[in-house]
């Protein structure tokens, strides 16, 4: 399988003041293992764009006890409580951003748009800084591609061309972000011969390396 | 009422408040109880912003599987019919205005149906995580809270903390009473006969609008 990759040669595909984007939703579709070894990489500096923090040791809380993460950007930090802390004071910077347009923020960043409009968080907080576009007399915040030095993403099953399949709730953010970054980089748990077609939910063009999770 | 019978009496309530088919999301907390609650006559989808419809209940030790969760982390499982979809597609449901209803909790509501829950700069920042997205989409936002905060009231003239968004809720639900949010202001429809009138209006911030509303029917 020509994208297999070493876990210890994760190392080679980061540098500091990169910015990663890390799939999952609560952890659940981040790939633990190789988060394990980019706290390993000591890389620092980091831009994670993930829809949490991560819970209390796990997913990207590990990133961010270790001290490796500079920005965060997320919708949600409330259950790693050790976020807000850093957040308050200063020592992360945590830029909260609306699920929905965080989603459709990497999905533009993937799909070669110069963004979109949204009526989410007119009237708030979220507006202050962008434009507001009128279209058919309701007010919209025109929010901006987001795209990352790199993915990485958890796939249930990849198959060795790389393409991937995620199941049950642990597809969340990991599609959109297959498309969104410079290099990507799946975890699988299981990897098989072929997927059948019509079940591949991210194509394998889109997968630059694939490493085994070692069950 | 304790706490526990005060949360279920409000769920209870909002309970009442679909219709077969419905597509609805609950919130964390509060909001999740309202699933407890809904009458046996009345089939509705359940959505999860994290990627699902046809959310079913916690999962015993046998049906366990850790890679079905809720929004908040937590395990479900999936009723059948049910389906998964990623996050893009999650908020094409949500911003599309496909959700029929919506229940969240909420710190703060005022008289042009805005609310304030997902911040209290320099104590709180949880983040809005789906919530902003969900109430600017859905086509009916009923909020379920209690109606005080150790007796300081929630439901105000305008919110004092940073807005989750601006005129998207249509319904309060309390342990006081059902109140309607319209054009001219809040209206009581329903009140609880544990209280006076006076009693919820001085528990209220917010004008209250009161026209021979009718008593809550809740059994809990």
């Amino acid at each position: 399988m020509k994208k297999l990759l070493k876990l210890n040669k994760l190392k080679d595909h980061v540098f500091d003041g990169m910015s990663i984007m890390v799939g999952g939703f609560m952890v659940v579709g981040t790939p633990e293992f190789v988060i394990d070894e980019l706290v390993k990489t000591g890389v620092k500096d980091l831009t994670i764009i993930c829809n949490d923090a991560g819970l209390p040791g796990h997913g990207v809380a590990k990133l961010i006890s270790n001290g490796q993460v500079k920005t965060l950007i997320a919708s949600h930090i409330g259950l790693n409580p050790e976020a807000g802390t850093l957040m308050s004071s200063g020592e992360m910077e945590c830029i909260l951003v609306p699920q929905g347009t965080l989603a459709e923020r990497i999905r533009s960043g993937g799909a070669g748009l110069g963004g979109f409009l949204t009526p989410t968080g007119i009237g708030t907080i979220v507006e202050d800084g962008k434009k507001i576009i009128e279209t058919n007399g309701k007010d919209y915040i025109l929010e901006l591609p987001l795209r990352a030095n790199l993915a990485i993403l958890e796939g249930s099953i990849v198959d060795e061309y790389g393409n991937v399949l995620y199941t049950k709730t642990t597809r969340n953010f990991n599609p959109v972000m297959a498309t969104a970054t410079d290099v990507v980089i799946v975890g699988a748990r299981k990897i098989v011969k072929r997927i059948d077609p019509d079940s591949v939910m991210t194509p394998h063009i889109f997968v630059d390396y694939v490493i085994k999770e070692e069950l | 009422m304790d706490k526990q019978q005060t949360r279920n009496f409000i769920a209870s309530r909002v309970a009442k408040e679909f219709k077969n088919n419905d597509l609805v999301n609950l919130g964390i907390g509060l909001p999740t109880l309202v699933a407890n609650f809904l009458p046996k006559d009345v089939s509705i989808n359940l959505q999860s912003e994290n990627g699902l419809i046809g959310l079913g209940p916690k999962p015993d030790e046998v049906n366990f599987d850790k890679d079905i969760t809720n929004a908040g982390g937590q395990p479900v499982t999936l009723l059948d019919g049910g389906m998964y979809f990623d996050s893009t597609l999650s908020f094409s449901i949500i911003r599309g205005g496909h959700v029929d209803v919506t229940v969240l909790g909420s710190l703060q509501v005022d008289e042009a149906g805005s609310l304030a829950n997902w911040i209290i700069p320099g104590k709180m920042v949880p983040g809005m995580g789906g919530a902003m997205d969900l109430v600017t989409g859905a086509k009916k936002v009923i909020i379920a809270m209690t109606h005080t905060n150790r007796g300081k009231p929630k439901i105000l003239k305008v919110c004092t903390l940073p807005l989750t968004a601006k005129n998207q809720v249509n319904m309060i639900v309390t342990e006081m009473g059902v109140m309607s949010i319209k054009d001219d202001g809040i209206h009581l429809v329903e009140y609880n006969p544990e209280y006076t009138l006076d009693e919820i209006k001085n528990a209220t911030e917010a004008n209250l609008i009161v026209n021979n509303p009718i008593k809550m029917n809740v059994e809990v």
